[in-house]
């Protein structure tokens, strides 16, 4: 359950049963129940796409699943003007803060499972450990530490702590890809007289593309959701765009469902678009990052 | 000489990490701990202006004693039961509905799993108007579905309910997790060898019987991981209750919206003190799991 549940699950060549061209009950009914949970996920979807296009006309409950009387852009408007600098930041986060966790991810993996030294074993569950500690039990110090270290609010702290607390999951889905690579390929750069690194960087690097896009995904996607640091570093002047979609939705003004419901259209398009584009590494990434250890 | 080469760069190069690791999550953890353990509760002495003395666990005493922070506990206990089932549940089923090859396969999948890419925060924005306690006339959200679609006995107030309001937000946890649990138990499904089935068909097994004797059976791993990581995801259930009942509402608050408000009111000790008991709670769950793997990987 390790190394092999990096990639999507594979999709199982069997050649269709007999029954397959036959009408059955038994099929029409699992489309039937599979399509109404399709229709049961998808409420909330229609609910966001039709509020977002409503204008102040449609605000009576009584119309309240109807589609717009008038379709208008306003909130869309709206909501960008708000969230457009988050969004801004949330990108000048989420790039650095997942290109440096997946590189040192990668190196500690390839140390760990490829380059051991004696302890590594011991060293790999202390470092595993920390993905299971609920940030709660280390944010009343963590906050203080970030000070007293000078680092600023905002963006550079967040940057920081994502890269940290991504570490364990980072060198977890290294460690159990590199453990895949065929011991030979090592051992003949080793007596090709190559050292540590340049085994790394000429033999292990080269193989990691498929294992260094599943992790950046991965990286990308929580830190653009997260929340929690978010709340406890910054503000909504110079946060991510949760906490700036949060405001949004729930802040003095009077609650807006248009523009909240825009707003978290635009928020969630970025990971949206990744899950679409890029959906079997999307979830060669959950697998791994599930099945831990 | 000779062994210190083949040790030391390997762990020069890990040791970035080495480094912040112990920092940021040992030491951290410790001081939390120490923390936990004064009578930091007002803001001169969270600055440091006023010394704060040992109490030991007079903090934990107190917050267990309290009926406010029992509270936080019984709503950790509801929604995580819910959360489970619920997950468990759909995604068990939309697996095995999706386990034999079949046509649009893909796209129910790809629609099961896509809330899974969202934030709580952003999916909070609409559960938020989903789940509207008006009711009747005013009714909007799912209770005014409810009546369009003749089901008006099911409108309720939702989250807006102090003894079990809190399992309306594990409504839109379920949402967003099921079809998580979906990939894992397909991957349980086609990680089962060909030959099984193959063996139970020669056997005549009909098609119901295979899966209740022979395939079911090995999907027990699978579920284990599951339970585990949806349980650990429960335990600190936060963002969803931020965005949708707001921090200050009693009736849906969990312990890690207590560490927040304390916090917010300079109460470091006791926010201290929640944050180690969640920490006793997830250690509760994922030390006895982790060991089982160990032992499994060693076999």
């Amino acid at each position: 359950m390790t190394a092999s549940t990096l990639t999507a699950p594979p999709e199982r060549q069997v050649p269709p049963t007999a029954t397959r061209s036959r009408f059955s009950v038994g099929r029409t009914a699992r489309y039937a129940l599979l399509l109404f949970f399709l229709v049961l996920v998808l409420i909330p979807v229609y609910v966001l796409l039709v509020t977002s296009f409503k204008g102040a006309g449609d605000a009576a409950p009584s119309r309240a699943w109807n589609l717009p009387q008038v379709w208008t852009l306003e909130n869309w408007q709206l909501a960008w003007e708000t969230l457009s600098p988050a969004i801004v930041r949330t990108l000048q986060m989420v790039v650095p803060a997942a290109l440096i966790s997946s590189f040192l991810g990668s190196i500690n993996g390839f140390v760990l499972s490829r380059w051991r030294f004696r302890g590594a074993d011991l060293v790999f569950t202390l470092i595993l450990f920390g993905m299971f500690i609920p940030y709660q039990a280390v944010m009343i110090p963590l906050s203080q530490l970030v000070i007293d270290l000078g680092i600023p609010s905002g963006i550079p702290s967040l940057i920081l702590l994502h890269v940290i607390y991504g570490l364990p999951i980072t060198t977890l889905i290294f460690r159990n890809y590199y453990e895949s690579v065929p011991n030979e390929l090592i051992e003949a750069a080793r007596i090709d007289g190559a050292g540590m690194l340049r085994t790394y960087g000429s033999v292990v690097l080269p193989l990691s593309i498929p294992s260094f896009v599943v992790v950046l995904i991965w990286q990308f996607t929580s830190a653009w959701n997260d929340f929690l640091f978010a709340v406890f570093f910054s503000s909504s002047q110079n946060g991510p765009v949760t906490l700036a979609l949060n405001n949004l939705a729930n802040g003095a003004l009077l609650q807006n469902y248009g523009v909240s419901m825009s707003g978290a259209l635009l928020a969630s398009l970025p990971t949206l678009l990744v899950y679409i584009l890029l959906g079997k590494y999307f979830i060669g990434g959950l697998m791994s990052g599930s099945v831990k250890g | 000489m000779r062994t210190y080469k083949r040790w030391l760069p390997p762990l020069l190069l890990i040791s970035p990490t080495l480094v912040l690791l112990s920092v940021f999550v040992y030491g951290l953890l410790a001081v939390n701990v120490q923390t936990s353990m004064t009578d930091n509760h007002t803001s001169a002495q969270a600055a440091g202006v006023e010394p704060s003395v040992f109490v030991g666990l007079q903090n934990y005493l107190d917050l267990l004693g309290s009926d406010s922070f029992q509270h936080s506990l019984k709503n950790l206990l509801l929604y995580t039961v819910v959360f489970l089932v619920g997950t468990m549940a759909f995604g068990f089923l939309w697996a095995w509905l999706l386990d034999r090859p079949m046509r649009f396969e893909g796209i129910f999948r790809s629609v099961y799993l896509f809330p899974m890419a969202v934030s709580f925060v952003a999916s909070g924005v609409v559960w938020r108007w989903l789940l509207n306690s008006n009711q009747g006339e005013q009714a909007s959200g799912l209770n005014r579905l409810f009546q369009i679609v003749g089901l008006d006995f099911l409108q309720n107030n939702w989250w807006n309910n102090n003894s079990v309001g809190i399992t309306a937000i594990a409504i839109p946890a379920i949402w967003q997790l099921s079809g998580y649990v979906m990939a894992l138990f397909l991957a349980g499904f086609r990680g089962i060898p060909e030959e099984l089935r193959e063996a139970a068909r020669v056997d005549g097994a009909t098609e119901w019987k295979l899966y209740r004797h022979v395939l079911f059976p090995q999907l027990g791993p699978v579920a284990l991981s599951a339970v585990v990581i949806i349980g650990h995801m429960s335990l600190k259930a936060f963002d969803l209750i931020m965005a949708i009942s707001k921090p200050a509402n009693y009736q849906t608050k969990v312990p890690a919206i207590d560490m927040y408000q304390l916090k917010a009111s300079f109460d470091y000790a006791s926010s201290a003190a929640v944050g180690s008991i969640l920490l006793v709670i997830v250690a509760v769950l994922i030390i006895p799991y982790l060991v089982h793997l160990a032992r499994e990987g060693r076999r």
